[in-house]
């Protein structure tokens, strides 16, 4: 049985390596909870920072980062269901529809930075937008697109087919038919998207980077054109351009924290929701 | 070739060489007869032979299929509804159709019968619940259902699901009724009770049934048609058609040669 | 006994109404939903659907914008050298090799470290693991997956280069193998699940001729099953090394920025994600530096773009052949 003694032997090496990678994952998540724990209070929470970022709180950051994905939210969601809406009901093999898909692969693939580049030409300087609350949403938007768009339209195709030839057979209009047999049964699956969009959207640096952020703002923005300050590029700045990043250790673990917690959290939410809804409608 | 029956005067629905295309596979051949009106025309064949695809001709509901190709004409009360002034809306709200497999929104039951009636502007809720009473008596459901209309479709059985789909398709007023093996997916007591109903719908409506159950056919219809690989083989009064056949096609098939 | 509803005329005549349909009768029906509503929306969802390609032409569009004035001065051939020394009082010099090489050596390390651990993982988790372990386990992977980038680069910076620096007796932690590790750590969730997918979608018909001839597990999976899912496999390599080479605020963190040609691991190098990031924000506004910059961009956006279509092919065609 020396065949037998090889395969045990492989397939534990194969559960080592896979729970080592397992454990890798435990390791990160453990040392930023362990560490960043004893930063976090309610000051920390709601007071501003002092001394550069070296004391007080983080809740500029926390209110821009809000700002922000609401603002990407707001514009990408409502094109992203037009466009899956589109694609599952009205889209004919054609040479449109296969540019648009093709277009949507395509912007799920570019390098976040770009799409920093990208805002910067075209928000920053084209449209005169400045480094903006602004700008920012929207560059985020444009990188959460195609994840919005690619949800909805699972969530669309999963409705029978029947429902809509049902409605159709009684006279429907096909806009009637989605309106009101397919859409309202889509929108768990629409959700579920939208949010781990969201979740995407609060945890980028590269696109606020060069759009929106700034690490030490003195007051909140009073209008979309204003800079903003953010988790990310909070924790960014403080861990590597602080002129004493050693000492702000805590700060930073405090802040990688709150971002990891609000991140995880969020796509959470998603997957509880999808959960839930998908008990709702049984077919 | 076709061999139809009698010749009713008026007819209702009359279909002048049927071609039916999905993409470049032809499924109907040179289809033409008529169905009278206030009768039940049953088309009976074996699996595959185009029966169902023939019945969606009628409400043209093969045309959110895409690469269906459709020649020939369908003329209901005397106007082509392949012509190209028709509404396809209107079309659909006076031949209603009942599927196969009973397909009700995950909606209340109330909310399935005047799904109809909505969407085609009526917004009164009194007129709506008129409707939707009057459907559910007309489908033989109401007495059952009349405590808890706002109870999700779904807790239906299987034979209510349907009676339900039925009471929907009446709730918009449409003067033809088309089925598509509406008993197939129910039990014998429930098959018995569409097919009763289809008895009474009968007085008011013009009724086209699409069977694999002979005995069905025979029970139910006043006319039959037998197709066969997308032919329309014979045509004629059910009686005659299930006792003296014309064809021996027809013969074959009824006495359980094939299919 | 009149139904004709007010205003539109039905082209479709209607019949004699003396039969008793009195649920028709009851019912006048209001004007219906006309033709223009629908005509409207359908032109909205259009558009919408357009924005993607727009926004895709519109990318291109303006990076070459903002880029293209370098091409008359200093020229694209000041971007082929291997010295990328933007600021001097000097010659300032864009030779982009030590950013492409910076890129390139990072992400061949991350390549080794996450192909192992990702395709293995994969196996295991479709092949050998019970479900209540996938069950349990499967959240860590996801978990991974959707922590923020900067947050594993903080942690790359401040737990794991100091190790690395120990372990290896270095200067310094921060450099072109830290780097790797982190983002081949990034990459494997990417890496698993497609390679998961396509695993699972070798028919089991092969499997179990396989152990009908009285093979093992493990020569199962490894000559039969793994073999059969390989196009998808290399597909999911493929989408993993695109992600890491767009990587940018991990692999700022960790490899410290330094631009020079090496392809050794243990130096520090700069990428040129990570170029763009942290230049950008001081570099004067049309200044040749700035659109040198872009250049990076270009070059970033194109290279990820053949990466993923290639890869897209590839998983086309392998779901095509099964």
């Amino acid at each position: 049985m020396r065949q037998r003694s090889n395969g045990f032997l492989a397939i534990w090496a194969m559960r080592i390596i896979f729970y080592l990678l397992v454990s890798s994952v435990g390791i990160i998540v453990l040392d930023i909870l362990w560490k960043g724990l004893p930063s976090i209070s309610l000051s920390f929470l709601l007071d501003s920072p002092r001394r550069s970022g070296a004391e007080g709180g983080i809740f500029p950051a926390i209110v821009g980062t809000v700002y922000l994905v609401t603002g990407a939210i707001a514009a990408a969601l409502p094109l992203g269901i037009a466009s899956a809406v589109y694609l599952s009901e009205y889209a004919k093999q054609g040479l449109f529809t296969r540019g648009v898909r093709f277009a949507i692969i395509t912007l799920a693939g570019v390098p976040s930075v770009v799409f920093g580049l990208f805002g910067l030409g075209l928000f920053v300087i084209f449209l005169g937008f400045g480094a903006s609350v602004l700008a920012g949403s929207l560059t985020l938007a444009c990188m959460i697109l195609p994840t919005i768009i690619v949800a909805s339209e699972e969530a669309l195709q999963a409705v029978p087919r029947e429902l809509r030839e049902a409605s159709l057979a009684l006279g429907a209009t096909r806009w009637q038919t989605i309106w009101r047999s397919v859409l309202p049964y889509s929108v768990s699956g629409i959700m579920t998207g939208s949010i781990l969009g969201i979740g995407r959207a609060a945890g980028e640096t590269a696109p606020i980077l060069l759009t929106a952020a700034a690490f030490f703002l003195p007051n909140l923005p009073e209008s979309p054109f204003d800079q903003v300050m953010a988790l990310p590029y909070h924790l960014y700045i403080l861990a590597t351009q602080h002129p004493e990043a050693a000492k702000v250790r805590g700060m930073q673990y405090g802040t990688a924290l709150v971002l990891l917690v609000l991140v995880l959290g969020i796509n959470m939410a998603a997957i509880l929701l999808r959960g839930r809804f998908r008990k709702k409608y049984r077919w | 070739m076709v061999e139809t029956g009698e010749r009713t005067s008026d007819a209702k629905i009359v279909v002048e060489h049927l071609d039916f295309h999905y993409g470049s596979v032809q499924a109907l051949f040179d289809v033409s007869v008529e169905m009278a009106p206030r009768k039940v025309t049953a088309f009976i064949g074996p699996s595959g032979c185009g029966k169902s695809t023939f019945l969606r001709t009628l409400n043209r509901m093969n045309d959110i299929i895409p690469g269906t190709r459709v020649q020939g004409r369908v003329l209901i009360d005397g106007h082509d509804i392949y012509s190209n002034g028709t509404d396809v809306v209107a079309l659909r709200r006076s031949v209603g159709m009942v599927f196969q497999k009973s397909n009700p929104f995950p909606k209340s039951i109330f909310e399935n019968v005047v799904y109809g009636p909505r969407i085609h502007g009526e917004k009164n809720s009194a007129r709506l619940r008129e409707i939707a009473e009057q459907s559910l008596q007309r489908a033989g459901l109401w007495a059952e259902v009349k405590d808890r209309l706002d109870q999700n479709a779904l807790s239906l059985s299987g034979g209510q699901q349907q009676r339900l789909c039925i009471a929907r398709a009446l709730a918009v007023g449409p003067e033809i009724l088309l089925m598509d093996e509406p008993a197939s997916a129910l039990d014998p007591r429930s098959t018995a009770r569409i097919e009763d109903l289809i008895g009474e719908l009968r007085e008011d409506y013009t009724i086209v049934i699409v069977t694999h159950n002979m005995q069905q056919a025979a029970r139910v219809s006043d006319f039959t048609a037998f197709f066969y690989e997308g032919h329309l083989v014979e045509f004629g009064e059910t009686q005659q058609i299930f006792t003296m056949p014309k064809k021996k096609q027809t013969e074959d098939y009824i006495t359980g040669r094939f299919g | 006994m009149d139904k004709e509803s007010s205003g539109k005329q039905d082209t479709f005549p209607s019949s004699d109404i003396e039969t008793n349909r009195f649920v028709a009768q009851e019912i006048v029906m209001p004007r219906p939903r006309t033709k223009w509503t629908e005509r409207c929306v359908e032109v909205t969802l259009v558009v919408a659907a357009s924005t993607s390609i727009i926004l895709v032409g519109l990318i291109f569009l303006f990076l070459f914008r903002e880029a293209a004035p370098f091409v008359q001065h200093p020229g694209l051939s000041s971007l082929m050298g291997d010295r990328w020394i933007p600021v001097s009082f000097q010659k300032e010099q864009f030779g982009i090799y030590p950013l492409v090489t910076g890129s390139i050596l990072v992400t061949a390390i991350a390549t080794v470290v996450a192909v192992p651990f990702g395709v293995i993982g994969a196996v295991y988790l479709s092949e050998v693991a019970r479900p209540a372990e996938t069950e349990t386990l499967k959240p860590f992977i996801e978990l991974l997956a959707g922590i923020p980038s900067v947050v594993i680069g903080f942690f790359g910076l401040v737990v794991l280069a100091p190790f690395v620096k120990a372990a290896f007796g270095l200067e310094t932690g921060l450099n072109a193998f830290t780097g790797g590790l982190l983002l081949g750590l990034m990459a494997i969730p990417t890496i698993m699940s497609v390679s998961e997918d396509a695993l699972r979608s070798v028919p089991a018909s092969y499997k179990q001729a396989s152990l009908a001839l009285g093979g093992n597990q493990i020569q199962t999976i490894w000559r039969i099953t793994v073999p059969a899912a390989l196009p998808g496999i290399v597909a999911a390599v493929m989408l993993g090394m695109g992600r890491v080479i767009g990587e940018t605020m991990a692999v700022m963190m960790v490899t410290g920025n330094a631009a020079q040609t090496t392809f050794k691991p243990f130096e520090s190098v700069r990428t040129m994600t990570a170029t763009i990031a942290a230049e950008m924000g001081e570099v004067p506004f049309g200044s040749d530096h700035y659109r040198a910059l872009f250049w990076v961009g270009i070059i970033l956006l194109v290279a990820t773009f053949l990466l993923n279509i290639v890869a897209q092919r590839v998983l086309k065609r392998y779901s095509v052949r099964q």
